[in-house]
C-alpha cells in the first residue's frame, strides 16, 4: 500500500513517499520517513514491510560508508551504487528475498549528472526520468507522462510532485494524508516538507 | 560399588546405563542453545499439521489452538509512559486464564509487554531480559530502549516464515529520555508516541486517540489508559480480566493498579447515570 514516486529534473532528483505503516485495518504510525539516504548525495525511496525496508537499507548504508572508508573517502556514484543494490537483491533473491521496491536517486557532483533507477524485489533494474512504486503507479503515472520534459527546474519538478500527491488524496482508497518530499542536488540530500514530523517520536 | 545403587530412585530407567548420567547430559531435556524437533518420524509434517502459526485462526483445525487474544497499549506522554493491559488468554473459544501478566518487567527500568501467542511472547522477551544483561555485564551500563527493541527484532527476524507470533511494545526511560518501541513477529520495529496492540486495539485505540493530549497530569493518563483498556475489553470478546497499569519514570517503572475490569463497568455505569441525573 505504500506509495512511493520520484522525478528527474536538470540538477538533481526529487523523491515523494507517504508515511504511514500499516497492518491489515490498523494503521500503526503516520509519521515514518520511508526515503533513506545512502550517502551524502543519493537517497532511495522504498516500499515494502518495514523490517525489510530497515534491514535493507541498513545493509546498503553500512556497505556505502564502508567503501569510503577503505578507499580514503573516495565516493560511489550514483550508478554504482543502484548495481550495488541490484546485485544485493538478487543475490538474495533465491536465499531468502527482500521484498522492497524502490527508487534509487543521486547527484554526482563530478561530472553534474543527476540520476534516477527504478528497482523491484526481483531485482530487475532500470534507469529513468521518472518512476511511481505501488498502487499509486496506475494514477500519477499518467501525470508524469504528460508534464515530464527534459530540462525541468527543481520548483516545476515539485509542481508535478504536487500534482501526484493531490490525485492520490482524491482518487486512491486508502487515505494518505502526509506525504514526506526529498530532494538530492549539487548541496546533498535535503528534506523539503512532511505531512507529519518523522522525528516527533 | 554399593553406594550408587542404594541411592538409586529409578530414574535411571529414563537417563542412560552410566551412572555419571544426568538429565541433561542425556539429552532428555533438550539442548538448551539446538533447535529441537519433535520425536516423531516426519517432523516436518507432524508441525504442519498440529503446530500451524497462532497468528489469526490459522490454528482453527487443530486439536490444540495457541494461547493468545489481547489488549495491551502504551503511550507517551509529559509526565512519562502509561502501560496498560488486560489479563485474558483464550485458546479458541475457552479462557484459559483470567489472571495473565502481560507486562513483562525485563528489568527495573525496562517494560515489555505481551500480544499474540502467549508462549512466544513470555519466552522471547524472556531472552531478551538474558541479553539486556549480558550487554550490562559487557558494557558496564544500562541498555538503551532503542538497543533492546533492535535486539528484540533482529531475534524476530532470524525466525521469519516460522510461524512466531508476538506483538509487543518495548518500553523505558533511557539517558534519552522516556522511549516506546513497537516491535512483531514480523521483524517491524516502529519508534512512536502511541501504540495499541491485540485484538481489542482497536476499540483501545477509539477511546485513546480521541482524549490523548500531550500534557496530560499523570492521574488524567492512567485513567485514560484504564478506560481505554475496559473499553476494549467490553466489546472484545479475546480481552478481559484485570486491568494492570504501569507508570514508566525517570527513576524507573511502578505498578499503579490491578483492577478487574467487571468492577470498571459497574464503576463507571454508576458515574455515568449521575451525571445524567444531575444534569
Amino acid at each position: 500500500m505504500d506509495s512511493v514516486f520520484a522525478l528527474r529534473y536538470d540538477g538533481g532528483v526529487i523523491i515523494a513517499a507517504d508515511q504511514a505503516n500499516a497492518r491489515s485495518i490498523l494503521v500503526y504510525q503516520n509519521n515514518l520517513d520511508k526515503i533513506i539516504p545512502l550517502s551524502s548525495h543519493t537517497m532511495m525511496g522504498m516500499s515494502g514491510p518495514n523490517s525489510d525496508l530497515v534491514n535493507f537499507s541498513d545493509f546498503i548504508r553500512a556497505n556505502v560508508k564502508l567503501y569510503e572508508l577503505m578507499n580514503n573517502g573516495a565516493t560511489l556514484t550514483t550508478d554504482a551504487q543502484a548495481n550495488f543494490v541490484r546485485g544485493t537483491l538478487a543475490t538474495a533473491l533465491r536465499k531468502g528475498p527482500y521484498q522492497v521496491n524502490l527508487l534509487l536517486g543521486g547527484f554526482d557532483v563530478a561530472d553534474k549528472k543527476a540520476g534516477l533507477y527504478y528497482m523491484d524485489y526481483m531485482a530487475s533494474m532500470h534507469p529513468v526520468n521518472f518512476g511511481v512504486q505501488g498502487y499509486a503507479s496506475n494514477f500519477c503515472l499518467s501525470i508524469f507522462d504528460r508534464d515530464w520534459k527534459e530540462g525541468l527546474t527543481q520548483e516545476e519538478g515539485v509542481k508535478i510532485v504536487e500534482k501526484c500527491i493531490n490525485e492520490l488524496q482524491t482518487r486512491f482508497l486508502v487515505a494518505q494524508p502526509n506525504f514526506i518530499i526529498k530532494v538530492v542536488d549539487e548541496k546533498g540530500v535535503r528534506t523539503l516538507s512532511f505531512g507529519e514530523d518523522p522525528a516527533d517520536v | 560399588m554399593i553406594g550408587n545403587d542404594i541411592l538409586d530412585i529409578g530414574s535411571k530407567k529414563n537417563v542412560g546405563d552410566d551412572p555419571g548420567d544426568n538429565l541433561y547430559t542425556s539429552g532428555a531435556l533438550g539442548t538448551p542453545t539446538a533447535f529441537g524437533l519433535p520425536r516423531v518420524d516426519d517432523p516436518a509434517a507432524y508441525c504442519s499439521a498440529n503446530f500451524a502459526s497462532c497468528c489469526g485462526d490459522k490454528d482453527k483445525g487443530q486439536e490444540l489452538k495457541f494461547a493468545k487474544g489481547t489488549t495491551t497499549l502504551a503511550f507517551k506522554f509529559n509526565g512519562g509512559i502509561i502501560v496498560s493491559v488486560d489479563s485474558r488468554s483464550t485458546m479458541g473459544a475457552y479462557v484459559a486464564s483470567g489472571t495473565v501478566k502481560k507486562v513483562i518487567e525485563i528489568n527495573p527500568f525496562l517494560l515489555g509487554t505481551m500480544a499474540g501467542g502467549a508462549a512466544d511472547c513470555s519466552f522471547w522477551e524472556r531472552n531478551l531480559g538474558q541479553q539486556c544483561r549480558m550487554y550490562e555485564l559487557r558494557n558496564r551500563r544500562r541498555i538503551s530502549v532503542a538497543a533492546a527493541s533492535k535486539l528484540l527484532a533482529n531475534t524476530m527476524n532470524a525466525y521469519k516464515g516460522y510461524g512466531l507470533s508476538m506483538g509487543t511494545m518495548i518500553t523505558g526511560w533511557d539517558e534519552t529520555g522516556p522511549q516506546l518501541y513497537y516491535v512483531d513477529n514480523d521483524g517491524t520495529r516502529l519508534h512512536g508516541k502511541m501504540f495499541s496492540v491485540g485484538s481489542g486495539s482497536t476499540y483501545a485505540y477509539g477511546v485513546l486517540d480521541t482524549y490523548y493530549r500531550e500534557d496530560l497530569t499523570v492521574e488524567e493518563a492512567i485513567d485514560l489508559g484504564k478506560r481505554a483498556i475496559y473499553h476494549a475489553t467490553y466489546r472484545d470478546a479475546m480481552s478481559g480480566g484485570l486491568n494492570n497499569l504501569y507508570h514508566v519514570t525517570k527513576e524507573g517503572w511502578v505498578k499503579i493498579h490491578s483492577i478487574d475490569v467487571n468492577d470498571l463497568h459497574y464503576m463507571y455505569k454508576d458515574e455515568k447515570e449521575n451525571a445524567m441525573v444531575t444534569d
